[in-house]
């Protein structure tokens, strides 16, 4: 979120205040005194982690406080894993197994390849998850794993996650 | 000059091995550590070489390559190895008897043997470590002994010895690695080649990569009894074979390889043990450009410590020179101290 402030103080306060009242974490602030816009304001960049379904109600009360927002971006979706799945990938539905993982709300399938050698052999693919966060990849992996477990595919997982 | 009597139990590929490392380096190590390293007694299957006076190493190992290790002056038919450990004037014994995971036999007996006659162990064989390690440890304990078995654990790979004698301070969090040469080489000639597992597998065969019953390689046995051994020396823990999660390696197919490859990834069969959970056996991704990614035969262990941070080593994983490297490591150490 980038924020313009005014020159006096008390202002930054008044634009953190209201992310930790929504139970917000703040991963980072830069406040550039020394790069005044041409309004004479002052750019202020914070990031942070909060539930999304609050973020409406966070504006206003920013605005109401008299903070200036100039830009809001939005990274859902921050946690990246690459797994493989080797077995009857088709036949065993991989329709459903994506949907399984994008029905969660906080995960879901970005990428899918798929190797097929031959009718009667095993197919592989390998399959890209974005999550919400750590935990939420954690419980993504997880949810793979029954889905493997359950449908008889061997899913090979990255050491970079665990 | 110190004389160190030794016994050689179990005189296969590992066993004569090591005789012939001990012949070639007895003056090397004398010179540099005056310690005198002299085999007394080498037991077999079917029968036992005794000569308190000192057997030449070098001739044992060449009627072992002859098949005439009998026509040996001082063979004993019949003479079983308990006996030969129970009876013998020696220091040491070297353990090298093949890996039985499910009874542990004959190495257990042969160690315990060793131990209640005061006789320090070094060892290869990873059974009796996967099976009864705590008894093995407490009975070593009890007789003022030494127990060693660096050679267990990835051949010539320096893992124990390196936690032991350089990362004191350290706490081990977690280990994690590649600990089977015989699964490396089928996954990285599958990846490099695009060939398929039955295809790679018969040519490690004819190689003497693989064994003729490849199943204790290829379905991650292996793998896990090194990792328990890891699990119960480094951390303490007090885990054996049955209580590793293992999968292996032959559902691993070139089309998955292929896409792993297409991402950046190589699969390599990973034992890897997290914040003391249970020991986990699988095929895993891993970055081409990850310290883990070594290809052909070699293992490769990573240790997540406490203060050092992370440790990687890598090494020839198995044969028998390479085996003799981690026994006469532990030989010297037991008498440097």
């Amino acid at each position: 979120m980038n924020l313009e402030l005014k020159d006096m103080p008390g202002q930054l306060v008044l634009a953190l205040q209201p992310i930790s009242e929504f139970g917000g974490n703040i991963v980072s602030v830069l406040h550039q005194r020394d790069k005044k816009t041409p309004r004479g304001l002052i750019p202020v960049q914070i990031t942070f982690e909060m539930d999304g379904k609050k973020l409406e109600r966070l504006i206003n009360r920013m605005k109401s406080n008299g903070i200036t927002i100039a830009q809001i971006g939005e990274d859902r979706l921050r946690e990246k894993a690459t797994m493989i799945l080797i077995g009857h990938i088709i036949h065993s539905d991989i329709r459903d197994t994506i949907d399984r993982i994008d029905s969660t709300g906080y995960a879901e399938v970005k990428d899918l390849a798929v190797s097929m050698p031959g009718v009667a052999q095993h197919s592989a693919a390998r399959i890209v998850i974005n999550a919400a966060g750590k935990k939420e990849m954690q419980n993504a992996i997880q949810l793979l794993r029954d889905i493997a477990r359950e449908k008889e595919l061997l899913l090979i997982e990255s050491i970079e996650e665990a | 000059m110190k004389k160190v009597r030794i016994l050689i139990i179990g005189f296969g590929v590992i066993g004569s091995g090591v005789a012939r490392a001990i012949s070639e380096k007895r003056e090397f190590i004398s010179d540099k550590y005056g310690i005198d390293f002299e085999v007394v007694g080498i037991g077999e299957r079917d029968g036992c070489i005794v000569c308190p006076e000192g057997i030449d190493a070098m001739e044992a190992y060449k009627l072992k390559q002859d098949g005439t290790l009998n026509k040996h002056p001082c063979w004993k038919d019949g003479v079983s190895s308990i006996d030969l450990i129970k009876g013998a004037n020696a220091d040491i014994v070297i353990e090298a008897t093949p890996t039985n995971i499910n009874s542990g036999e004959p190495g257990l007996s042969h160690m315990m043997a060793a131990f209640n006659t005061k006789k320090h162990v070094v060892t290869s064989n990873k059974g009796p470590l996967t099976i009864a390690f705590q008894k093995l440890k407490k009975t070593a304990e009890k007789n003022g002994v030494q127990f060693r078995f660096e050679a267990a654990v990835g051949g010539a790979m320096p893992v124990l010895n390196l936690v032991r004698e350089t990362l004191q301070a350290n706490e081990i969090l977690s280990i994690e690695g590649i600990l089977n040469g015989t699964c490396n080489y089928i996954l990285t000639r599958m990846s490099t080649e695009g060939l398929p597992y039955e295809h790679v597998l018969s040519e490690a065969q004819e190689l003497g990569i693989a064994e003729a019953d490849p199943t204790y390689d290829v379905d991650g046995i292996d793998t896990a009894c090194k990792l328990v051994i890891l699990a119960n020396a480094i951390l303490g823990m007090n885990v054996s074979y049955k209580d590793a999660d293992v999968t292996g390696i032959t559902q691993i197919s070139p089309g998955a390889l292929k896409l792993a490859s297409d991402d950046g990834y190589v699969i390599k069969l990973i034992g890897e043990i997290k914040d003391r959970n249970r020991p986990r056996v699988a095929p895993r991704l891993v970055p081409k450009d990850h310290p883990l990614a070594v290809g052909g035969t070699l293992n490769v262990i990573s240790l997540r410590t406490d203060l050092a941070g992370e440790i990687t080593v890598t090494g020839k994983g198995a044969g028998a020179i390479e085996t003799s490297s981690s026994i006469l490591s532990d030989l010297i150490s037991i008498y440097k101290a």
